[in-house]
């Protein structure tokens, strides 16, 4: 989860959003390069004592900074494709899993063998246990295993709503009527946080995502708990 | 001299495998019935080894609406066909897995009412 005062983004946990971690800090270099290198000449500018009243032209800057922006856009442009391109691979996932947005829920479907099918609320704060996340912990989390494929079929069931988890990297509308597909592969195991992303009413900000990924045994045991206690 | 071929069903035709159209029995490309084909053995098989609905490059894209309809739509429709001719439904669970595994259950639910109404929009 987020914690105060945090600048850059949240631990990867799948391995798209380690790329988009990297890409990010590449840009964000060449961004803080850039801007120095302005806010610099600017100094230089206001402070010279040199003063020149006639206009001047060169023509080895001007191809020099005719070139260089082209050159710096195509290192930003390669990376950026390469990961537009990696998030649209064909994958073959090993389980699917729906997530459908009510006002104001969240609810898991597991329906690859048995139908299993559950509902998370958000943990009011009155109730939240010491060392507990406020607005972002929920009453059953979707338990999924760790480094198997998977595929998550995000739809909603009344408005609107976003299915986001930053630390997977995912993001993906809810729409009524409509199955959205996204996939991703969780490497390492843990609980990851995430809070419903489109406006929804009046209980928008209070409807959570947990995922928790597990080992697979572990994964087989919750849901066959999960099947009995239905 | 006819020498003995496999059975498998991308085979060649030979010309022992043409024969005269019988009613009711579905045709390959050879002349063979269905059964030949031993497709509920390749069904079991794959029923079996079933994990999710795997990559359907019909829908490749992000939106899966069409590929959850239309595996709905194709498990009652080989339902129906195969009923017609007193076949074997089995080969239809494929669609069923695929459908279940991608469909919203209460989707299935709507739909599976609207069937047995009558009221299902899709063409059955």
């Amino acid at each position: 989860m987020a914690h105060p005062l945090q600048l850059g983004f949240q631990d990867a946990a799948s391995p798209v959003m380690e790329e988009l971690l990297h890409f990010h800090d590449h840009a964000l270099m060449v961004v803080f390069l850039i801007s120095t290198l302005v806010l610099y000449i600017i100094l230089a500018m206001i402070s010279t004592k040199l003063t020149n009243k006639f206009i001047l032209d060169s023509q080895e800057i001007e191809i020099i900074w005719t070139v260089l922006p082209a050159v710096i856009l195509i290192l930003i442009a390669l990376p950026s494709l390469r990961i537009l391109y990696l998030m649209d691979e064909i994958n073959d996932p090993h389980l699917t899993i729906k997530a459908v947005g009510h006002q104001w829920y969240w609810s898991y479907e597991y329906t690859d063998y048995e139908d299993l099918g559950f509902d998370t609320y958000m943990i009011p704060t009155q109730d939240l246990a010491p060392g507990q996340f406020r607005l972002l912990e929920a009453d059953h989390r979707m338990v999924v295993p760790v480094e198997s494929p998977l595929r998550v079929l995000v739809t909603a069931e009344d408005v609107l709503h976003s299915w986001a988890v930053p630390r997977l990297g995912v993001k993906m509308d809810a729409v009524p009527g409509r199955l959205n597909q996204t996939a991703f592969i969780m490497f390492r195991p843990g609980i990851f946080y995430g809070q419903c992303s489109e406006i929804c009413g009046a209980n928008h900000s209070f409807m959570p995502i947990v995922v928790e990924a597990v080992p697979l045994e572990h994964f087989e045991t919750w849901s066959s708990l999960m099947l009995e206690g239905a | 001299m006819v020498t003995s071929v496999s059975r498998h069903p991308l085979r060649l035709c030979s010309p022992s495998d043409v024969r005269t159209q019988r009613e009711g029995l579905q045709r390959n490309i050879c002349g063979k019935d269905i059964q030949q084909l031993k497709m509920p053995d390749h069904i079991d098989e794959k029923l079996k080894n079933y994990r999710t609905a795997p990559f359907d490059a019909r829908f490749p894209n992000t939106n899966q609406t069409r590929n959850c309809f239309q595996n709905y739509l194709d498990f009652h429709r080989c339902n129906k066909a195969l009923s017609a001719k007193d076949q074997d439904t089995a080969p239809c669970m494929w669609y069923q897995r695929v459908y279940k595994s991608l469909c919203p259950m209460s989707w299935v639910q709507k739909w599976d009412e609207q069937v047995e109404a009558g009221s299902f929009p899709g063409k059955i």
